[in-house]
This record gives structure tokens, sequence and C-alpha cells, in this order.
């Protein structure tokens, strides 16, 4: 565990003042300013495409798996929960969760903290991109595409019998896939990063009370994303 | 901190060992990629002004076989007469070239990379790495949409704002690879301007040299730093639309697809909450950099700095409540549309601060025709005519009479033309001795602008009259209308002026390679300019300055009664000088 001299958490200015913050988190805070813009625009044209629709929308629950998705959101948020951990853990130095052996060093129990809780975000992360796989090929296999409802189908059925309306399949299709296509999208460029920055830096204990950019900085993507999912699954799912 | 006036030593300073692939083809140095979004933009310039020429040789001669057209395949001008189908192509690709892959990158790729570190007397960008991979994103969007040209039904056809349905179905455009190209182009440069917003805004807020304040900082990084605002909101919406429309195109989603549901007007909405921004995108950064030449031009401070900063600003705020004057004749509720009437009609008031803050600065300055100060000079000019005639177009009832006819062209080439390329044509020669160590022909370069400018405004001038007539705008064959047939004289004048105006920058690009290799030494600060970057030598070394250099004052300290040169450099320390107050550490 290297032991910078400069704490660059809270560095001193060579610069003019500028915000108080280092630049990696500077930066995230923006990217994520043009990420709210994007999801807004998924997000605001399926709102209007659902209110102008020309008649009903699918009721929720009859073509999308609820209680499934429920439980994969509940995972995406423990995964939120195993986050702040591993910062409060680096940050704070909270590290009474670990207690290896009695008398062990504080810097010990640090360091398995990190490694511990950051490898716990990423399993449960990649756990959800596969239940989203999964729920995905499920949906295929029933008939429902982005273009819609496929003939011959399972869903091609219930919109013959009227139990789904069939003006609007074709736009509930392009709508669902296109949003949380992105969203999954989204959480595996996490996955990926966080798994980077693990192999990388984690588990060579580059990370200290001094330094630990990276988690404060993916911590802060991976916050967003929760966020956004938190929100497509309200909208998509339970409405 | 020292001072660093006397800088002779920097260029030993930095012995740069880097192999030749990360020095100059994937390089980390902001003024390196700065100089490669300058040849390709440059090379972007010159495709849309030869796709131009085509479309004006069928506007002035319809029919009549083009010459050097006989290289076209039979599937675009057989014999060389240009086919509608082709001609929609030409129209289309100019203007997306012309918008995306010309202005765009040379205002902000170019100089919010080149400047930004200079002016502000940081070392790189707050993300070098990130830099490079917003360049090299750029030029893959460029090459996409360059391929698009080649495929075998030819580009995409619906116009540079790929109105919907028209875009969505291949059915309709008739032209499906092509579409779905300028999709992916697009999504790709979303991103690239994302990658190169976030390193403007972080590097503006947190790597400013000891000293330069906010506001002391040029107006032209004041007006990149907003710009690059405009771009990190903006572009993201861009993003998503193509991302539907690329759906739509090749999974069979329907957003955009009526019968299905899907709602066209939603692109209209979608493209211009982008577009309208991307408009000012195109201009503040070209506004920002004449504010600097003018003030080095007239030997004076600029006039109302204060008034700048918060003109600029209020133009970036405005410019996200106006999209809907785009859409007045869509079908738009009249009420919804008086309300995008008066916001559009309210940034009349900043651009007119802007402009007489010019005039007010020229104003008994001791003023240095320079070949950057006379293209800065006509860009307020045909700024004032672009914004007037913008006015015409915000007033709904006027609108509506000329929505999509040729006014609407003579309009946008005279701020897109008239405003940000004439800024360039100022730009490029005054910071091209910082860029290369050498100075661009003054000779020339005066010739080049007295040739373009009369030329320019024969091309456009006359396109107001064509559109008050009703000449429509993206019309193939103007003689099929009877109404247009007297104007068809006016057609071909203008033809010929911009042929002679494209024939003009030929003397541009010459003078620019020319310099490059052969041009005059430059000298440290050919300009007496009191940027920082001014106190590096030309062309300024890798890392710029060897230690942070210090800024005791604002940018546009000309003819000060302190010293006896008319300009007073915003590095040098005079003996009245107190070092900048460093702000304690914060504990936090």
């Amino acid at each position: 565990m290297t032991h910078a001299t400069v704490d660059v958490m809270r560095p001193p200015y060579p610069t003019e003042r500028g915000l108080d913050v280092y630049n990696t988190k500077l930066g995230m805070w923006v990217f994520l300013a043009s990420e709210v813009m994007f999801f807004t625009a998924l997000i605001g044209s399926y709102i209007i495409l659902r209110f102008g629709a020309p008649g009903e929308w699918a009721k929720p629950g009859i073509v999308l798996n609820i209680p499934i998705t429920a439980v994969n959101t509940f995972l995406l948020i423990c995964s939120s929960v195993t986050m702040v951990k591993a910062y409060a853990t680096i940050a704070d130095g909270e590290g009474h969760f670990f207690r290896l052996r009695p008398g062990a060093r504080l810097s010990e129990r640090l360091d398995f903290g990190v490694k511990f809780w950051m490898l716990a975000t990423i399993v449960i992360g990649a756990s959800f991109v596969s239940i989203q796989v999964y729920e995905y090929l499920h949906l295929v296999h029933r008939g429902f595409l982005p273009s819609g409802v496929r003939e011959g189908s399972e869903l091609a059925e219930l919109v013959a019998n009227g139990t789904l309306p069939a003006a609007t399949m074709g736009l509930y299709g392009s709508s669902f896939y296109t949003m949380t296509g992105f969203h999954g999208f989204h959480v595996t460029c996490g996955v990926v990063s966080m798994a980077y920055l693990y192999f990388t830096k984690t588990l060579r204990g580059k990370y200290s009370q001094q330094d630990y950019r990276g988690i404060e900085t993916i911590g802060l993507y991976w916050h967003f994303v929760d966020l956004v999912w938190i929100i497509l699954f309200t909208i998509v799912y339970l409405i | 901190m020292t001072t660093v006036a006397a800088t002779a030593q920097v260029a030993h300073g930095h012995h740069d060992d880097r192999p030749f692939i990360r020095k100059y083809i994937f390089s980390t140095d902001h003024k390196i990629i700065g100089i490669q979004f300058l040849f390709v933009s440059l090379f972007f310039l010159l495709l849309g002004g030869l796709l131009a020429m085509q479309m004006r040789w069928q506007l002035g001669f319809p029919g009549k076989p083009m010459p050097g057209g006989g290289i076209l395949p039979e599937t675009m001008a057989p014999g060389g007469v240009i086919l509608p189908e082709y001609y929609i192509q030409l129209v289309t690709m100019h203007g997306t070239f012309m918008v995306f892959f010309a202005i765009m990158p040379l205002l902000v790729g170019v100089y919010a990379n080149f400047l930004i570190p200079l002016k502000i007397g940081a070392h790189d960008m707050a993300f070098p790495r990130i830099n490079m991979w917003s360049f090299w994103t750029a030029l893959a969007a460029g090459l996409v949409m360059l391929a698009s040209l080649f495929v075998p039904e030819g580009a995409a056809r619906a116009g540079w704002t790929m109105y919907a349905p028209l875009s969505a179905r291949h059915d309709y455009s008739g032209a499906e690879l092509g579409q779905e190209l300028w999709s992916i182009s697009i999504v790709f440069l979303g991103l690239s301007s994302i990658l190169g917003s976030l390193n403007y805004i972080t590097t503006v807020i947190n790597n400013r040299a000891p000293g330069m304040t906010w506001f002391r900082m040029p107006l032209s990084v004041w007006a990149l730093f907003i710009t690059a605002i405009l771009g990190i909101l903006a572009l993201p919406v861009l993003s998503g639309a193509a991302i539907m429309l690329l759906f739509d195109q090749i999974i069979g989603t329907h957003f955009f697809d009526p019968p299905a549901g899907g709602q066209a007007l939603l692109w209209q909405h979608l493209f211009w909450f982008f577009g309208h921004p991307e408009v000012y995108i195109l201009i503040l950064p070209a506004m920002g950099m004449v504010s600097d030449i003018i003030a080095n031009g007239s030997r004076k401070p600029i006039f109302g700095y204060h008034s700048m900063v918060f003109a600029i600003i209020s133009i970036a705020f405005l410019g996200w409540i106006v999209w809907g004057h785009h859409m007045f004749v869509s079908g738009m509720n009249p009420t919804l549309g008086s309300s995008f009437m008066v916001s559009t009609l309210v940034i009349a008031v900043p651009s007119a601060v802007k402009t007489f803050n010019w005039l007010g600065t020229m104003w008994r300055g001791n003023l240095r025709f320079t070949v950057p100060m006379l293209n800065a000079v006509a860009f307020v000019a045909m700024f004032v005519i672009g914004g007037l005639s913008g006015i015409y177009m915000a007033a709904t009832p006027v609108d509506m009479f000329i929505h999509d006819t040729y006014f609407i062209v003579a309009h946008l080439h005279y701020v897109l033309f008239g405003g940000s390329l004439f800024a360039l044509f100022g730009t490029i020669p005054f910071w091209f001795p910082k860029m290369f160590g050498r100075l661009m022909s003054e000779r020339w370069g005066k010739i080049h602008f007295w040739l373009t400018f009369v030329f320019y405004n024969c091309t456009f001038f006359p396109m107001h009259i064509l559109g008050m007539a009703g000449h429509m705008r993206r019309i193939y064959d103007p003689t099929q209308y009877d109404f247009l047939k007297p104007y068809q004289p006016m057609n071909e004048f203008i033809s010929i002026s911009a042929f002679l105006l494209f024939a003009t920058q030929i003397i541009f690009f010459v003078n620019f390679w020319y310099s490059l290799f052969k041009g005059k030494k430059a000298p440290q600060n050919p300009w007496e300019d009191n940027g920082l970057e001014w106190s590096l030598p030309s062309p300024a070394p890798h890392g710029n300055w060897a230690a942070t250099p210090t800024v005791y004052r604002g940018p546009y300290e000309y003819s000060s009664p302190a010293v006896t040169e008319d300009y007073l450099p915003q590095y040098r320390k005079l003996p009245t000088d107190r070092e900048p107050a460093m702000a304690p550490v914060a504990g936090h």
C-alpha cells in the first residue's frame, strides 16, 4: 500500500482556485449532466409517444415479468449500498466491519474491506445484466420485439383476443427495448470499468485514504445508473 | 512563482523525445489535437464547398451538363446532368458536412483545444487522453459520413435536418445504407462533442493559472466555455434522437413512423431542441475570438467586458427556449408559437449589446487593418445583416410567408459563412504563428479577404430577394415554375458569383499551405497581443510553460498609460503588481 505524501483528494492549489474538487470528479459530474440529457431525450420521447398514442397502452404485467424485474431492481439498489460501503471504507476509514483477527491493523482491515465491497458491487452489477439478458430472451421468445409483436407468437394470440391493444404494441416494443437496452448498456459499461479498476488498482492496493479517486468517481456513475433504473422501473414496468 | 515575460529558456526546457506516432498521430497534446482538427475540418470545408458548387450549377443552369460532371456515375449525373435524387443528396450532405464536420470542429474542435489551455495558463487539458479520443471519434464519424457518399443508393436524402418520416422509412427516402450511415455518424459525432466538452468545462473551471480569475479570462475562453456547456447538454439529445432514428431504420422500431403510432413531429422537436443551442455553438466561439481580435486591432480595451460576458451567457440560456421558431408552420398551436416568437426576439437584445460593444471598441481606436482584423470587422457587419434577417423569421406572421424559401438560405449563410467563416478567416492567420511558427502572407490574405467579401455578398445577398419571390429552399429546378422564371437571371448571377467565391478560396488554401512550409518566421508576439499564449515561443512547445505562469491583469489592457508600449500583457509584472493571493488549502 502506497502512502502518497500529497492528499490528492483535497488538492492544494497550484492553480487558480476552481471548484475545490479534483478534475476526475468534476469531469464525471459534467459527464453525468450529459447523461441526464441523453436519458431525458429517450424518456421524454416515451412519455410523449405514450400519451399521444392512438389508443390504449398495454396494461403492466401482461407482457413484462414484474416480479423478476422487481428482484433485479432490489439487486441494483443493493449494489449501490455495497458501492457506498466501499467508499466509506476507504474514505472514512470505516473498518469495523472487518475484524479479521483481534489486533489487525486498521490499514489491513480497510484494504480487505474495499476489496470485498468492490467485488460485491461488480458481482451484483453483473447479475443485474445477466437477469436482464434472461428477461430479454424470454420476452423475445414470447414474441415481444422492438418492432412490435411477432406473428404467431404467444403475445400475438393475446393481441388477437383483445387482451393487448394492437395499435400501440409497436410503440411499446420500441420504447421498452430502447430505454432499458441503453440502461443495460450503461450498467455493462459500469461493470467493465469497475472490473478494470478492480484488477489494475483495487487488488494492487493502489487506493488509500489519500487517493481513492477511482472509487469515488465510478461510484458517482454507478449511483446515477441506479437512479435512472428506479425511474425506468417505475414508468416502464409499474405504470 | 516567476513571471514568464522572458521565456527563451522554455524552448529548451522541454526536450520532446516522444516517437513520431505519439507526437503527431496519437497525440494527447492539446495543440496537436487542435491542429489535427484543423486539417480534417478544412478538408470537409472544401468537400462541402464542392457539393455546393454542384448545387449552384444545377440551380443556375438546370438541365445543362455540368463541366467535369462526366466523371460522376450514371446514377448521379448521366452525361453530367444532375439527377433530382442526386441533387437532394447534395443538399443534405452539403449541410451535414458544413455544420457538423466543418464549422463546428473548426470553431470548437480547433480553437477550444488549441486556445483554452494556452489562454488560461494550463499545461494541457484536464483529460488529455479523453481529448485524443474526442478527435478520433470525430474522425471516425467524418469517415463514416464520407463513406455514405459512395454506397450504392447514394447518401442520405432527407436534408441536413433529417425530418421524419422521410428519413425514418427506407421506402420513402429510397436510400437505405446512406440514411443509416448518416445516423451512425451523428451518434459518433455526438460522443466526440461530449468528450470534448467535458474536457473544456473541467479545464476552464479547475486548471486556470494563478491570477486568472473568471473575469480576467479573455472573451474567447468565455465563449468557448459557454459553448462547451451548450455542447454537453445539447449533443446528447441529438445522439438520443439519432439513435431512435437509427433503430427506426435498422430494427424496425416505430418512434417516427405515424402509421404505427409514432410521431414525425417528435423528431422535429428533438432535433431543434438540440438544433437551436447548436446554432449558438456555431456562432458564440466566433464572437468570442472576434472580440479578442477587434480589441487587438483597435489597440483599445474591449468596450463593456462584463456586458460581453453576460451577453454570451444570456444568448446561451435563451437558446434553450426558442427551438419552436423552426417549426412555426408545422401545425403548432399559434399561442405556443407566439411565446417562441417572443423568446426569440429577446435574443436580439444581448446580440445587439455585443454588436454595439464591438463598435464601441473600434470607435476612435488606433485601428490596424491586418488580415485578422479585416475579417473580424467583416464578421460584425455580416452578422448584423444575418441577425436582422433572423428577426424577420422570428416573427411568426412573416415566417409563414418566407418559411423554407431562399430567404432562410440567405439568412443562415449570412450567419454561418458571413459570421462564423469570416471569423475563422480571421482566427486562422491570427493564431497560425502560435501553431506553426510562421506567418501567413498579409498581401495574399488581403486579396483573399476582399475578393471573398465581394463574391460572398454577390452570392448570398440576392438570395433574400429570391426568397421573397417564393423560391423554394430545396427545389431542384426553379425554371419549372412560371412565377420563378423571371428570376432565373438572378439565379445565374448567384451561381457565377458562387463559382468565383469558391475559386477565391484557392488563394486561401495556397496561402495556408505555402506559409506552412515557406512562410516568414514568426516572432514570439507578432500581433502585440496581451494573451498568455504569446508569452510562449512560436510554435508553442510541448507542455506549454516550464513553470506555471502567473496572471496579473485582464486580457484587454491596450494603450495603458502604465507602460510605454500600447499593450500590457496579462503575464507582464509591473512593480506595482502584487502576486495573486492563493486560496488557503481547503480542509473539508
